[in-house]
């Protein structure tokens, strides 16, 4: 009796609860969207270690708004108290030390996720036909992102924060004619000042978030229509059952959101670790100069911006010319954007184009890499040199790909996923 | 309602009319938020001439002071200094100053009214930076034949004791030298030319 009694309350409940999901469905589409999205979404499911890279960049993205909305509770954006606010969270404010770490180490580890993010797009080809516009919505989120760091970077009002901001707004200065009051315009004055640390806290807490997130929804409600790519680059969707399911596909819910929660745990570990025990990186996160108050007068021995701007900054050091460094520097990032026409191979995945591509795309990320490296360099005529070279090879690599992917070898594609 | 009483004319010209002035709307809109971002009143006001005492400055000393926001430097050099000047001709890319900036009465070797005082902007004309003084002559890690001069830790660029820029480094132009006078031996003040000169 008493079962049967349970069974029919429970039964009760669910069709209460039914019955207000119906209520709410008539008026907002929640069911729709968790099927659309969630529940009912196909995803290959041939995901590897290199899938979880989204779903983090998401979760390092709500993470930088929550601290960044509890820095501003005690951040004064003036060139007056900017600096001393900031050693104030540091050693005043309860648990500001952590806030303000996670929010710094964590731009690091943005950059760190965003380009492995990048670099799975490259191995798989995840930004060819008919990826293209996720993959150009992905690059205006990494420009804003830019963006976004380098604003954040100056509010400390550090010796790097100075000087950096002096070098990058000067780097406008290059452009002809407009240059030096398009600099001014920036700046909000005739040198960096007490209205550039004031603006760039604006454009850092208001402006670019909104447009970041913005550009997120844009780039999965790409990605949502398109459906994900996966490491065979195999389109699932042309191989269905009588259901019209994906043979190769599996609900993103429960498998998928199942294996991002455990990612982000273990993600989540080494971010703590890190954050504990790490936090300024050996001056990788967080610069040793800029623990010096920002000083007008002295510029820093040695001026170098953060490691996730390094490979770009040795290309603008690369060249012996003002303009042409920096127009070569904007060239090298904005190159990117074109990958998904300059790769014409009949494949996308790495796993079927052959040796050739293997080859091309470790040297680049060597290329990468290294650049990264000497951008951090004192500068010696030798490096001089080696940065010269890998600068070649970088520009080296999009050229070689147009004109390798046409006709360069492949394998065969298999019908259906591999895992 | 049925669609024969659609006027599509009448609504084309709707769009269009509201389009045109919408437009012209949200240009003359964006006039005062770009201007919002130019230098304000109060900064343009800040720029009165600053009077430097150089006494006490010994050759090879740069005393540095603030100038409208710019960092000014004004270097003491010895005979010797100044001797070492022509040597490096050869190697500078505006050995002369024909496309570099300062007053017309620093336009000579020097690059200064008085030779012993170099008054220069200490801003590298790459991207700002302030390049550090190194007087001495000899060997440096970033040049074998070094006869004093400045170097940018930003870029890399290189400057003679004259303020001159040397070939092959990313800065395009010599240090621009500010407008200044002497007001007695001792007293330099920046912002002002002599009197008569520019």
């Amino acid at each position: 009796m008493a079962t049967s009694d349970n069974s029919m309350e429970t039964n009760a409940a669910e069709t209460r609860a039914e019955a207000a999901m119906g209520w709410i469905d008539k008026r907002l589409p929640v069911t729709k969207f968790w099927n659309d999205h969630l529940a009912k979404y196909y995803a290959p499911k041939n995901f590897n270690f290199w899938y979880y890279m989204g779903s983090l960049a998401i979760l390092v993205l709500a993470m930088q708004i929550l601290t960044g909305i509890f820095l501003t509770m005690q951040y004064k954006p003036s060139a007056a108290e900017a600096f001393a606010s900031v050693e104030y969270i540091m050693r005043d404010v309860q648990w500001g030390w952590l806030v303000r770490y996670m929010h710094s180490t964590g731009a690091s580890f943005f950059f760190i996720v965003i380009y492995l993010h990048m670099f799975r797009a490259m191995l798989y080809g995840s930004y060819r036909k008919p990826r293209e516009l996720v993959w150009v919505f992905g690059m205006i989120i990494y420009l804003l992102l830019m963006a976004e760091a380098f604003f954040g970077y100056v509010l400390p009002w550090g010796q790097m924060s100075y000087w950096g901001a002096q070098v990058i707004i000067n780097l406008f200065g290059a452009i002809p004619m407009i240059g030096e009051p398009l600099t001014e315009w920036i700046r909000g004055d005739y040198f960096i000042s007490d209205a550039t640390v004031n603006r760039f806290f604006a454009l850092h807490v208001i402006a670019l978030p909104i447009a970041i997130l913005g550009l997120v929804v844009l780039h999965l409600t790409a990605l949502h229509e398109t459906g994900s790519n996966n490491p065979d680059g195999i389109e699932i969707k042309e191989n269905k059952d009588a259901n019209g399911i994906p043979r190769d596909g599996i609900p993103f819910h429960p498998y998928y959101t199942v294996k991002d929660l455990f990612g982000a745990a273990i993600f989540m570990l080494i971010f703590a670790f890190v954050i504990f025990f790490w936090p300024e990186g050996g001056g990788l996160f967080l610069e040793h100069d800029n623990f010096v108050p920002a000083d007008p007068l002295v510029t820093p021995t040695l001026i170098k911006p953060v490691w996730y701007f390094t490979p770009y900054y040795a290309i603008l050091k690369a060249v012996p010319d003002k303009l042409m460094g920096v127009v070569l520097m904007g060239v090298s990032v904005m190159i990117l954007f074109f990958l998904p026409w300059l790769d014409r191979s009949p494949v996308r995945s790495i796993r079927y184009k052959g040796v050739w591509y293997k080859i091309l795309l470790f040297v680049f990320a060597i290329a990468f890499i290294r650049l990264g490296m000497l951008g951090m360099a004192e500068g010696t005529p030798a490096e001089m040199l080696e940065t010269r070279f890998w600068t070649f090879v970088y520009f080296a690599f999009f050229i070689l790909l147009f004109f390798l992917s046409k006709g360069g070898k492949t394998k065969p594609v298999p019908e259906r996923v591999t895992h | 309602m049925s669609t024969d009483s659609v006027n599509n004319g009448r609504r084309k010209f709707l769009v269009a009319a509201t389009s045109v002035v919408g437009a012209a709307g949200v240009s003359v809109a964006a006039v005062p938020f770009i201007a919002n971002w130019f230098p304000s009143e109060k900064a343009k006001a800040v720029g009165a001439p600053v009077e430097v005492n150089v006494a006490k400055l010994n050759y090879g000393q740069i005393l540095k002071v603030q100038w409208r926001g710019q960092t000014i430097g004004v270097l003491k050099r010895s005979a010797d200094m100044l001797g070492h000047l022509p040597e490096v001709d050869p190697r500078l890319r505006d050995p002369s100053s024909e496309q570099s900036l300062q007053p017309e009465f620093a336009h000579n070797e020097a690059r200064a009214l008085n030779p012993e005082y170099l008054v220069v902007n200490m801003h590298c004309t790459h991207l700002g930076c302030i390049p550090e003084l190194i007087p001495q002559v000899g060997a440096q890690p970033f040049d074998s034949d070094w006869k004093g001069g400045f170097y940018c830790p930003c870029h890399k660029s290189k400057f003679d004791l004259s303020g001159r820029v040397f070939t092959g480094v990313p800065a395009p132009t010599n240090l621009t030298v500010p407008p200044y006078s002497f007001i007695d031996d001792r007293t330099i003040v920046i912002g002002v030319s002599p009197e008569g000169m520019s």
